[in-house]
This record gives structure tokens, C-alpha cells and sequence, in this order.
């Protein structure tokens, strides 16, 4: 049983297509695996029911040889940031507390419709806000790696942490992320898993609990880039209800996966290389440009000016627009009511029991850059910058194809090792944040294991709706540095 | 300003100036609310016309509805008002029980229509023209009831998300009568425009009123908003008292506070709304879910090239071509279906005489059995018939209101009830000359009397000759042979 | 640039969270050393940088005037915490 819970998506394909194994032998041996390791943590709700009978339906259509969806009879886990029709969503909040939606978001829908079995939602950091999974409502989840001959606990990143803790664990062949600031990116780096935030637009925002809505995007979180080109194919689409939605045509793809690279330019950013960037990340960094290079790609060094401001900007953006997404929260129309004797003090009562910590000081900080007399020195500032980093990457990408860097400036941390410094928690996504404010794709791809045996990854970014660059590209670093490592036990 | 003194109101100090500008809140008239395809009909059970997105469930996103820009941009053009091609939809935070998602889309810093202007049809007759500031496009929000249980007021949100056109004025209007003026002309303009049905009553039309006063040629004093006063009359009323007390306040030697009131109708006073008391930081910032609206110009002059022809315009005409009285004309451009019936009416016939049969005669009739236009019980087409009657001197314009009073009665045509009471007009000399010979020879003592210089008999001779015909006799003609024969 | 106990407790009403009085002074920490950092952008001069509010330059897309959405009071109560007659409820709001 377990060696179906090895196989990746394409090969798991292969089995079912060849009738070696049923999408219910697939399922139940995921199911099997979910219960032994509920110590990580990584599912809020599994739904065992949902998934058998999900799983007997896919079998009936391989049958009948109507299989015709990507991801026919593949058992996936779901961020517990999407809306699931009749399935308790917490956005791992109390203040979501027996939310179950009647309806069912787009991305998911999509899921369902080329065959994915559900297994369940997964944990992650409350309201997709945090780098360490460390501040849902439902608890931290656990990374299943461990550093070399310790029993330290270590974080699976965040936001998107159970969906990384459980692809790494085998607990899911594959499960939906979502990204605003690096929650796909950064867990895929700490836990060995491939990643990819598409292009802002690429997915439909419709039925996911929504952050900061002008950088949050859906994407897949799996074993290999391929995976990921097959899980994104399924996702991926134009949706009339999500104004952002763009409206282009989603390509398959798998068939940009040819491996050939040569002839592209790739960019290496000066600014990446902070100051004080471990030696480790700053090899893994260096091998990889060896790799494309050896692969036929040419080589450039390119100036992102701006990228030290992305962080900043970042933390007032989102903040900004988080403070007034979550304001529906008001325990009026569902989830956590605390009774209060006037209107406002129901409400100050609730949100104050329904919302951790880390929700609370960024809607604080929000509301505030969005308050009279603080607007334009903040919130206005910010969306300049904004432009200012969005345009060097316009400037940049008129010489080159792609850029590379590393995914995160380290490896996994230690439980509540960062979490008293929010500011320390932040530069987690300093790679990666970047990528959100300009709207364009990124991909994490496991490219090495550190000196303590922990995962790394590297990044690589493109133009938008170039997804299929990021693909063939991360394949060429996949198949480089062979990275085959299993976290222990799993 | 110089012909203002007349709207001064007289304080214990001297003489006062009311300084008004007006924001309506005009409900789109769409079948589906601006961001949902959630129906707006009104009246429906509580919460059946909502949508995920009207409720603001997690997750729900905003899709704009065509008609409500194009409707909007319908109503600037009818405000001869600047359209912005590009136009911002922005999030007005604030917390609210009818106030789902927390914040209200709306439109801040660029909307989707600037500055126009109205012209007032004021109740003397003058005219005067008012700038309209903006015109945005937003949601309305739900209804909350406070009334139904002891300890907890009911949400309704079947309202939540209904397309809104907030419609600022100047602050340029100077007397109740002004802002009474404002309103109905803007009510006009909307519902030619078919953009609002303006029915106050059920809150598709609402009124904010900015209120300040000051001494003439003094800066503007601070201004008090009264929210939600739902009829004209009330406008006007809430306008005099609030003038009043600001009077008085300022008078006894206080100031005014900058807030929000609300009209007690029944206690015929404003008092502060409670809810609205804290001080409000809406943090209005570019709803992140919604790209900015942008049009083009070819659209804009479909739009303007579709227009119907507007209560000036046609009031102009009415005066140029129909040689109406200013007065008449703006009587009949007032309601779009009046005017219409109008039209139809004088087609063909003597556009005066119409006139003063619609104002006079079929008015006068609606209002005492209040009715409206589109329920007049007789038609455009049947009271031409009966102007063309008059027009051709079948009947004379008194026996026309007996065949009026007919054709209420028995709902049939002027020219079937004329025939069948015999009631055509004499116009037979012959005729005519024998029913005065008659009145004459009986009585001789009068003509002698008359023709001794009593000129005042000359009446009483036309009455006994009329009553003698039956009323039918010409009137015209009647006049020139009974004056003819008491010559000798 | 600070924010003291004052300022926070009035960003927290205007965000509807109630923050004990205890909680203020170690909030308004936090929340200057955030805002400390983020003032750094004040290095960059960005006088004449139009600011960048989406990733999309395209007009919004409309959709058609056509009802096909809401009639389902159910669905929309389904979650409601204390729904009464159709209604959602809260507390008596005096207006």
C-alpha cells in the first residue's frame, strides 16, 4: 500500500490508465497514511466518506472509459482557505467556527470536474497569514522533516503548511496553495515539495477566503514540477465571477516539459544576494545557475533595484486590504457570534475571541495606514512602490526569459523559534514576495538538501502567463539536482 | 444672489440666509443589483433576493452590471454632465449591522460622472439653475427592523447590493421651495431618462439634506446632514425647522455642531442619529476585487444619441411651437406621460386650446378621483376629438364640458354623444335671428331701456336668447345679430 | 512617527476589536516596531509614480442585466448564528 503513496501524479496516472491499481486502493492507502500521521497535524477535517465515494466514481467512469478529467481518480488535499459546498472551512480561524459553505469555489470545482478525489482540508496559518503555520486556530502543523539527529520540531512554512506537510508526508498526491506574499513558495522550500504560484489572474479567486485580494493566487503544491503542470492544467481558467479572472486560454502544461532550454537567457538578480545569506543558500544558488548553464541557457546578471522595499510595501498592502476583507466577520451571517449587549459590542467581542493574534495586529495595522491623515504616507507610498517593483521586472524581463533565485534565505526553522519577532517572521518571504506584488509566476523546486539534511529550494520567476517557461525551466533544475530525498518515516 | 432677500428669514438679529445643497440617492432602475445577479423587485419576502456576494459570504467577488453604468451614464447626460471614462470604484469601510461585507462599494475620488447643472422651475414661474457636483454609482445597503422584537433588531438584505446613482448638488439652493423644486425637477429629468422610477414612498428616491445658515455675504456656516427624509413635503418641512433651530442656536450665542440629524415628521423636529454619532474614518481605498471602469467614447455618444427629448427641451418647444404660456408649458413637461398625452392630444388641433383643456379640465378631474395621467379615463385621442368639436364650432366650449361630463359617464366618443343629444351648435343665421326676434318682441320694455343707453341689458339678451336655443346657438354669431338688431 | 495607548485603542474601535486595557501598551510596541520598518520607503522618491493599485491595466468586465441569482433565503440563513422568521438578528440597534 504505502508504494502507491510514492508514486507521483503522472505515474499514478499510468497505474490507474493500466488498471495496475482502482482510485479506491489509491485513495484508501492516503486515507491509511492520513490517520497514521495525524501527529503532523496537516488536515483540519478529513472527509474519508467524500473521498471513498469521489474515488468509486472515478473507477466507474475508468470503466466505462469515460476518465476524461487531468487528474482522474488522483486523491488531493484542499487548503482550508477554499470553500467547500456542505464541508466545514475555517480558513483555520475560530471566528470561520462551524462555517460550512453552501457553495463551492471555482479552483475546486474545476478539481472535481477533471476527476480529483478530496481527502480533506488542510491546516494552515490563520487567514493564510503567517510563514510557519504556526498561528492557525487548529494548531501548528508539524514538518515531517527533522533535522539530522534531532528531535527538534520544525515548521512546514506557511501559510500554506498542511498542504506541504501533507504532499511531503505523502498524505496527498498533490493539494492546492494559495499565495499572496511566498504561502506556496516558501513551505514547497522547507518541505521538499514543488510549487507554483501562477500568474495573478490565472485562477479564480471565487470561493477562497480571501487575504489581500490583488496578491492572492491559487496554485499546486506537489512532487514534481510535471505535477504540478497537470494539477495547474486542471485549476487554471477563466472565471465571469472573478472580475480579475483573465481571460486567456490555459495551455496543457505538460507539453512544455520538452526539457530544451537552450538559447533562453536567464537573470540572476544582484540584489537577491543579501547581505548575511547563508553560505548554504548562497551554493544551492550557485549550483543552479551551473545547471541551466550546462543545460544551454545563457547566463545574465540583472539589477531589480527596488526589491529591499518589497517587504515593506508588501506589509502594507496587505494589511490594508486584509483589514477590510475581514470585516465581514462580525458574527451577523455566520461563524462566531459572542453576544454583546449592543450591536458594537457583539461585535468587538467576537472579533476580538474569533481572530489570533497575528490576524489582529495586521487588520490593526491596515485599518491604520488606511486612516485619515495616514492614507497617502503609507498606503499611497506604498502602491508607488509597488509600481516601482512591478516596472523592474518589466525593465528586466526585455533582456531575459527567467530569473533565478533562491526560494528562501534559509531552511526550515524550529517551532516558536520566530514567532516573537514578527518582523524576523516577515523576511521569510523577502524572495518571494516580489513575485506577488508584480503579478507574475513563480515556481519553488527542491534543488538540494542542507548540511543538516534539510530541504532547499530555488525559485524561479516569469513573465506573466509564461507559466510554461517556469515549467520546462523548474523540470531542467528537477532532473539537475536529482533530489530524491523522503523525510524519515514517510 | 441680488433677488434673494425674498427667501431671508427673519431672525431676532436680522435677517438670515439657508445655504442647501442636496445628495439623492436614486435606486438604478435594473432588473439585477450592481454586483449580483440577485433580483431588486420591491417588496419581496425577507432575504429572497440575496446572493452569496449580497451577503458577503468568504470568498465572494463583485461583478459589475452593465445596465447600471449604462443607466448611470444616461442620467449625467441628462444632467448635461461631464462623463469620466475612466472611473474608480472604491470600499467605504465602515461597520454596520445592513452593512454585510463590512464596506460599502462605492465610488470616491473619480466617478463615473462630474460636474453638471439643473435648472429649477420655481413657483412663480422664474427660473434657476443649480450645479449638480457629481453623480456616482453604489450599493445600497439592507434593511434593518427595529420594531420587531423587544431586545433585537431584524436584518433584511434583499435591498443589500441594489445599484444606487448618489446624485450631489452645489450648495446653491437658498429656500425650501428651492430644494422642493430640485427634487421634483430631478425626478423629472430621471424618470424621461427611465434611469429611476423616483417613487419616493418605497425608497427608490431618498434625500440627504445639508443644511447651514448665515448672514447674507457672510462665509458658509456649518452645515448638519439630514438623512433619509422620504417625501418632498417632508423635505421642505425638515428644511424650516432645521433652519430654525440653527437660528436660534447661533442666535442665543452658540455654534453648530457638524452632524448628522434625522426629521421627526410627527414631531415636526430633527434630532441627532445615534448610530452615526462617532466620528466616521471611512478609509476609503480602490476596491482591490474591481478594475477600474473604463468606456469608450463610442458609447458614451450611443447613449447620448438614444436620449429622449428631456422637460426643457420640450418645454421650450412647447412655448416656441405651440405658442403655450410659459406656465402651461411647464405644467405639461413636468411628468414625461403628461406631456406625451398632450402631444397626442393637440395633434392636429389647436395646441392652445388642448392645453388648457389637459391643465383645466382633465387635471381637475384626476386630482379630485387622484388619479394619475396613465389612469385617465378618457384618452388622449378622445379629448382631441373633443378640442376638434370645439376647434370646428360644432359646440360651443360650454356645451363641450356637458359632452365632457358624457363621456366620463357613458365612456363614449365627444362626436357620438354630440349627435345623439342633438347637442351641435347653431350656426343657421336664419335660426338665430328668429330666437332673437322672439326674445325681443317679449320683452320690448327692456329693448327700450337699452337703447335709452342701459348697455348692462346686452348680457341678459344673450342669456334668454342661449337659454331660447338650448345653449346652442354660436356664441360669435349670437353677439353680432342681437347687436345688429337692438341697433334697429 | 508613534503610536501610543491613545492611537491604538482608537484604531481598534474603528476595527471593531476589543483590545483589554492591559493589552495596549505591549500592542503599541509591536505595532511601532511595524511601522518603524516600513518607513523606510520614505528613502525612495517616487514623486510622478502613478501608484499601482492591481496587476491589471484592462477595463473591468461587465456582466448582462439578467436575474439568475439570490432566491435562496435558506442557503443564505443556513450559517446564521441566530436567525428568527427570515431574518438575521443583532442587537437592538437604536438609530
Amino acid at each position: 500500500m504505502s508504494e502507491l503513496t510514492h508514486l507521483t501524479m503522472a505515474a499514478a496516472l499510468e497505474g490507474l490508465k493500466a488498471k495496475k491499481f482502482s482510485s479506491r486502493e489509491l485513495t484508501d492507502a492516503y486515507l491509511a497514511a492520513m490517520e497514521k500521521h495525524r501527529d503532523l497535524n496537516a488536515y483540519i477535517t478529513e472527509t474519508p466518506d467524500k473521498a471513498r465515494a469521489m474515488a468509486d466514481a472515478a473507477d466507474q467512469r475508468r470503466a466505462k472509459s469515460e476518465a476524461n478529467g487531468l487528474m482522474d481518480g488522483l486523491p488531493i488535499g484542499i487548503k482550508d482557505l477554499f470553500c467547500t459546498d456542505g464541508v466545514l472551512t475555517t480558513a483555520g480561524s475560530h471566528i470561520l467556527d462551524g462555517f460550512k459553505p453552501t457553495y463551492e469555489s471555482t479552483v475546486t470545482t474545476n478539481l472535481w470536474r477533471h476527476g480529483a478525489v478530496m481527502l480533506g482540508k488542510l491546516n494552515l496559518d490563520e487567514f493564510a497569514m503567517g510563514s510557519s503555520n504556526e498561528t492557525s486556530y487548529h494548531g501548528p502543523v508539524i514538518n515531517p522533516w527533522k533535522r539530522k539527529n534531532s528531535d527538534v520540531k520544525l515548521v512546514p512554512g506557511g501559510s500554506s503548511g498542511g498542504s506541504a506537510a501533507a504532499v511531503a508526508a505523502r498524505l496527498a498526491m498533490a493539494a492546492t496553495g494559495t499565495d499572496t506574499g511566498g504561502s506556496i513558495r516558501q513551505p514547497c522550500a522547507f518541505t521538499g515539495t514543488t510549487g507554483i504560484k501562477p500568474t495573478y489572474g490565472r485562477c479564480s479567486r471565487w470561493g477562497i477566503v480571501a487575504f489581500a485580494s490583488s496578491l492572492d493566487q491559487a496554485g499546486p503544491m506537489a512532487r514534481s514540477v510535471e505535477d504540478c503542470a497537470i494539477m495547474l492544467s486542471a485549476m487554471a481558467g477563466h472565471d465571469p465571477k472573478d472580475s480579475t479572472s483573465v481571460d486567456v486560454a490555459v495551455p496543457d502544461f505538460r507539453k512544455a516539459l520538452t526539457g530544451d532550454i537552450r538559447g533562453l537567457k536567464v537573470g540572476i538578480p544582484k540584489e537577491y544576494r543579501l547581505d548575511g545569506l547563508s553560505p548554504e543558500i548562497a551554493k544551492l544558488w550557485d549550483e543552479g545557475v551551473a545547471w541551466l548553464k550546462a543545460a544551454g541557457a545563457e547566463i545574465k546578471e540583472i539589477s531589480l533595484p527596488h526589491t529591499k522595499y518589497a517587504l515593506p510595501t508588501y506589509y502594507i498592502i496587505a494589511p490594508a486590504e486584509a483589514s477590510s476583507n475581514l470585516a465581514r466577520y462580525d458574527g451577523v451571517r455566520f461563524g462566531l457570534r459572542v453576544p454583546g449587549k449592543t450591536l458594537d459590542e457583539m461585535y468587538e467581542l467576537t472579533r476580538e475571541a474569533g481572530f489570533g493574534k497575528e490576524v489582529k495586529r495586521r487588520v490593526m495595522i491596515g485599518t491604520y495606514v488606511l486612516s485619515a491623515g495616514y492614507y497617502d504616507a503609507y498606503y499611497l507610498k506604498a502602491q508607488r512602490l509597488r509600481a516601482l517593483i512591478a516596472r523592474d521586472f518589466t525593465e528586466a524581463f526585455k533582456d531575459i526569459d527567467v530569473v533565478l533565485t533562491p526560494s528562501t534565505p534559509s531552511a526550515a526553522f524550529g517551532a516558536g523559534e520566530q514567532s516573537d519577532d514578527p518582523i524576523a517572521m516577515y523576511l521569510n518571504d523577502v524572495f518571494t514576495v516580489t513575485v506577488n506584488l508584480a503579478g507574475l509566476p513563480g515556481i519553488s523546486v527542491p534543488a538540494g538538501l542542507d548540511s543538516q539534511g534539510l530541504p532547499l529550494g530555488l525559485q524561479l520567476i516569469g513573465r506573466a502567463f509564461d507559466e510554461e517557461t517556469l515549467f520546462r525551466v523548474g523540470q531542467v533544475v528537477e532532473k539537475s539536482a536529482n533530489f530524491t530525498a523522503v523525510p524519515a518515516g514517510y | 444672489m441680488s433677488d434673494n432677500t425674498k427667501n431671508l428669514i427673519e431672525g431676532r438679529t436680522g435677517m438670515w440666509e439657508v445655504v442647501l445643497g442636496l445628495e439623492v440617492h436614486a435606486q438604478v432602475i435594473s432588473k439585477a443589483k450592481l454586483f449580483s445577479g440577485a433580483a431588486t423587485a420591491f417588496g419581496a419576502e425577507p432575504n429572497s433576493q440575496v446572493s452569496l456576494v449580497d451577503a458577503a459570504f468568504p470568498g465572494m467577488l463583485p461583478v459589475i452590471n452593465e445596465i447600471c453604468v449604462e443607466q448611470a451614464v444616461r442620467t449625467g447626460l441628462g444632467l448635461n454632465a461631464e462623463i469620466n471614462l475612466k472611473s474608480v470604484f472604491d470600499r467605504k469601510n465602515y461597520f454596520y449591522a445592513d452593512l454585510p461585507a463590512g464596506y460599502q462599494i462605492s465610488q470616491y475620488t473619480q466617478p463615473i460622472v462630474g460636474k453638471g447643472t439643473i435648472i429649477l422651475d420655481l413657483p412663480d414661474g422664474s427660473r434657476r439653475e443649480v450645479g449638480i457636483t457629481r453623480l456616482h454609482l453604489e450599493q445600497d445597503a439592507g434593511k434593518s427592523l427595529h420594531d420587531q422584537h423587544p431586545s433585537k433588531s431584524y436584518i433584511d438584505l434583499n435591498r443589500a447590493g441594489v445599484a444606487l446613482m448618489e446624485i450631489v448638488s452645489e450648495p446653491d439652493m437658498r429656500s425650501s421651495d428651492e430644494a422642493a423644486a430640485y427634487l421634483k425637477k430631478l425626478r423629472s429629468i430621471l424618470r424621461y431618462l427611465g434611469t429611476c422610477d423616483g417613487n419616493m414612498d418605497e425608497g427608490s428616491m431618498r434625500c440627504d439634506v445639508n443644511v447651514s445658515v448665515r448672514k447674507p455675504g457672510d462665509p458658509y456656516g456649518t452645515r448638519c446632514e439630514i438623512k433619509n427624509v422620504n417625501s418632498i413635503r417632508y423635505v421642505a418641512q425638515a428644511i424650516e425647522h432645521e433652519a430654525r433651530r440653527q437660528i436660534e442656536i447661533i442666535e442665543d450665542g452658540g455654534t453648530i455642531k457638524q452632524e448628522t440629524r434625522l426629521y421627526d415628521p410627527n414631531r415636526g423636529e430633527t434630532r441627532p442619529m445615534r448610530s452615526k454619532e462617532e466620528a466616521h474614518d471611512y478609509r476609503y481605498f480602490p476596491d482591490p476585487d474591481l478594475l477600474p471602469l473604463i468606456l469608450e467614447q463610442s458609447f458614451v455618444d450611443g447613449i447620448k444619441a438614444g436620449l429622449p427629448e428631456l422637460p426643457d427641451a420640450k418645454h421650450e418647444r412647447f412655448v416656441k411651437e405651440f405658442g403655450l404660456s410659459d406656465y402651461d408649458a411647464g405644467v405639461l413637461v413636468a411628468e414625461r406621460e403628461t406631456a406625451a398625452f398632450y402631444e397626442q392630444a393637440a395633434k392636429g388641433r389647436d395646441p392652445k386650446l388642448t392645453a388648457n383643456w389637459v391643465i383645466s379640465e382633465l387635471f381637475g378631474l384626476l386630482n379630485k378621483e387622484g388619479k394619475t395621467i396613465t389612469e385617465s379615463p378618457i384618452s388622449a385621442a378622445q379629448l382631441g376629438e373633443l378640442v376638434g368639436l370645439i376647434q370646428d364650432n360644432t359646440i360651443s366650449g360650454r356645451i363641450a364640458k356637458e359632452v365632457f361630463a358624457a363621456m366620463l359617464e357613458t365612456g363614449k366618443s365627444a362626436p357620438a354623444i354630440v349627435e345623439e343629444k342633438g347637442l351641435r351648435q347653431v350656426t343657421d343665421t336664419g335660426a338665430i335671428d328668429a330666437a332673437i326676434d322672439d326674445i325681443l318682441a317679449k320683452n320690448a320694455d327692456k329693448v327700450a331701456e337699452y337703447r335709452g343707453g342701459k348697455d348692462k341689458l346686452f348680457g341678459f339678451f344673450v342669456g334668454q336668447v342661449m337659454k331660447a336655443t338650448g345653449g346652442k346657438a354660436n356664441p360669435a354669431m349670437l353677439n353680432e345679430r342681437l347687436k345688429a338688431k337692438l341697433q334697429g | 512617527m508613534s503610536l501610543d495607548t491613545k492611537a491604538v485603542a482608537h484604531i481598534a474601535t474603528l476595527a471593531r476589536i476589543r483590545v483589554p486595557e492591559q493589552d495596549l501598551a505591549g500592542l503599541a510596541k509591536e505595532l511601532n516596531g511595524i511601522m518603524t520598518w516600513v518607513e523606510q520607503l520614505n528613502e525612495v522618491d517616487t514623486t510622478g509614480v502613478e501608484p499601482m493599485t492591481g496587476v491589471e491595466q484592462r477595463g473591468l468586465p461587465q456582466r448582462p442585466d439578467v436575474v439568475n441569482d439570490g432566491a435562496m433565503p435558506d442557503k443564505i440563513l443556513a450559517n446564521a448564528p441566530e436567525p428568527a422568521h427570515g431574518f438575521f438578528t443583532v442587537p437592538k440597534v437604536v438609530e
